[in-house]
């Protein structure tokens, strides 16, 4: 029987030669990520050997430069065990600094048709690199780096069949928004993207999608590789992979076609996501006291760049706070050399160093009760910014930075808005 | 058979709500004590060891954070819900926590109601009697982790972490 993307990378992993839905699967895990949160004292275990250094990352995103003693405590700790074990992927605050999940896109951590595991939820982001990466819990995460290996439970296969393209100002964040109010939740199954549309998504774009599959509820979200993948992976590492494509005759639970030219600008309303978007057209108009682009779906070079197009020349609006946190280092450093950081500095919003700072309510940007939110992060639920009060909206980042300009939830104008309205 | 007083919640049951942001460095104490405070406030002292949380579609959905452990510390019996995220449940299973998917729970069960649920026939439905509902069966190696205290113990055992201290 044919087998989908995710199931081939797992039967690899497990040394089978097919696996199906419902089965549990005991895999060896080509690398673990550890954040900085794993080193809190709640989260942490006295580690007593460790399977394979090599197979282990260490990447500080939640809360760094530390802001309070507590995240300082947890950095000490990852960076004994850091020394104690000679683990050479490491991104401490500094110039490698970076959300995990962008830090693995760019070095190339996330090979196409290996498994990676982290815990955060968004770990899924890796998918968008054909690579079997999901989120797993605290004790997933040291039984993953002591014993190099961990369990997943084979969900049935959804698939994306894509094709068209996605109009002017029209986001990778409004596929997501579009399939999470056609299709709700994903929970109990994997996605598979793929189709002759995928081409015209850059790799930015691929990674926002992916990573918003956490919200979908799916497991893993995982995308055909394709040529651009290929080059991309191949500037980045030296290592080698094999990469998976789905049989001819592989059983899905679901094919759903999506037409990237139907796709239209969505916004989620406070508290939820799933089953509460509405069109942008519904939303504008609603008052806002902040406005953030970030996190490890939005903060990436095509963000800042779509933000720095609608704030050429513009200001943001007085009693509006716009936050701007770069996904890494070096995104940041590239969106300065692209003249982007100065156009949204001199637009008025304040640009944070790399981490994941206000997109879960860490640091540099909580709301306070009863204020309104619009982000281009990951989550609107109750509390997840700051006080259960306030109220976080979510879009595109270019119809954030529109917003924020507007001092109200407002549309991007673009070039036959009519038509596409 | 497991028989408890059920807490009853909605669809997409999400983590920062069972365990909010703000507890996520504190001790493991504290976050119990924050369990659901954002929508019911004075939750884990009203919560008594052995009763039963309902839910939903996608409970769990979010954040990775441990909340599974929380809902175990407070002594938990068995959380039920319509259809469980993938990381939660890993995280039910690691930490030690019994949760089943059963479809229709989050209908059927009413808050306060006392709900009895079998892992022998793998059904669930009021203690008085009457509708019964299926469970999907848990694998027998998940659900040893699930009862067993997770998966610390077991790496406790295998001496790769020290003993809890
Ligand atoms: S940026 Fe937000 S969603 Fe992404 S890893 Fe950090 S906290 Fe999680």
């Amino acid at each position: 029987m044919g087998q989908t993307i995710i199931e081939k990378i797992l039967a690899r992993a497990a040394g089978r030669d097919s696996v199906t839905p419902g089965d549990i699967v005991d895999v060896a895990v080509d690398l673990a990520v550890l954040i900085d949160t794993n080193f809190y004292p709640a989260a942490w275990r006295e580690v007593l050997k460790v399977a394979a250094p090599e197979k282990v990352a260490v990447i500080f995103d939640h809360r760094t430069p530390a802001p309070d003693n507590r995240a300082a405590e947890a950095h000490r700790v990852g960076r004994a065990f850091v020394e104690t074990y000679g683990i050479e992927r490491v991104h401490d605050v500094g110039r490698d600094m970076g959300i995990a999940h962008a830090v693995i896109a760019e070095r190339g951590y996330g090979l196409p048709g290996s498994v990676l595991v982290c815990d955060d939820s968004h770990t899924c982001a890796a998918g968008a690199f054909n690579c079997a990466a999901m989120g797993v819990g605290e004790p997933d995460m040291i039984q993953s780096v002591t014993t190099g290996r961990t369990w997943f439970r084979v969900a049935p296969t959804i698939r994306y069949e894509l094709t068209g393209i996605l109009p002017e100002g029209v986001a990778a964040k409004d596929l997501f928004l579009w399939i999470a109010g056609l299709y709700g939740a994903h929970t109990g199954h994997n996605i598979e993207v793929g189709g002759p549309g995928l081409a015209s998504l850059g790799m930015d774009a691929r990674r926002t999608f992916a990573t918003m599959a956490a919200e979908l509820g799916s497991d893993f979200c995982t995308f055909e590789a394709d040529q651009r993948l290929l080059d991309f992976m191949r500037a980045r590492t030296d290592r080698p992979f094999t990469p998976q494509s789905p049989d001819p005759d592989a059983t899905y639970a679901e094919l759903r076609r999506i037409d990237l030219g139907a796709v239209r600008p969505r916004v989620a309303l406070p508290h939820s996501i799933l089953g509460n978007t509405a069109s942008l057209q519904e939303a504008v108009g609603e008052p806002i006291q902040q406005a953030f682009i970030g996190s490890c779906a939005n903060g990436t070079l095509d963000d800042l760049r779509m933000a720095a197009e609608v704030l050429e020349g513009r200001l943001v609006a007085p009693g509006v706070r716009l936050i701007v946190t770069p996904s890494s280092q070096a995104v940041y450093r590239e969106a300065l050399r692209l003249g982007y950081i100065a156009t949204l500095m001199e637009a008025g919003a304040v640009v944070t160093n790399a981490t994941c700072g206000a997109c879960c309510g860490a640091h540099m940007g909580l709301l306070s009760a009863g204020e309104t939110c619009i982000t281009s992060s990951t989550r609107n639920f109750r509390g997840r910014m700051g006080d259960p009060s306030a109220r976080i909206f979510m879009a595109s980042s270019a119809v954030v930075a529109a917003s924020a300009v507007a001092g109200r939830i407002a549309g991007v104008p673009v070039p036959n808005a009519e038509a596409t309205a | 058979m497991i028989t408890g007083r059920v807490w009853s919640f909605g669809d997409h049951i999400n983590t920062d709500l069972i365990m909010p942001g703000w507890v996520y460095d504190q001790s493991e104490e504290a976050q119990t004590k924050a369990t659901f405070s954002a929508v019911r406030p004075g939750f884990a002292d009203a919560f008594t060891p052995g009763d039963i949380i309902t839910g939903g579609l996608n409970f769990g959905t979010g954040s990775s954070r441990p909340a599974a452990r929380s809902l175990r510390n407070l002594g938990c019996a068995c959380l039920l819900a319509d259809s469980i995220n993938g990381i939660f449940l890993r995280n039910c299973v690691s930490f030690g926590l019994l949760a089943v998917e059963c479809p229709g729970i989050g209908a059927l069960a009413q808050e306060g109601m006392d709900l009895s649920v079998d892992l022998e026939t793998w059904q669930a439905g009021p203690a008085e009697g009457g509708n019964r509902l299926a469970i999907r069966p848990v694998p027998e190696s998940l659900l040893k982790i699930m009862q067993g205290g997770g998966i610390f113990p077991v790496l406790e055992r295998s001496g790769h972490i020290a003993p809890a201290g």
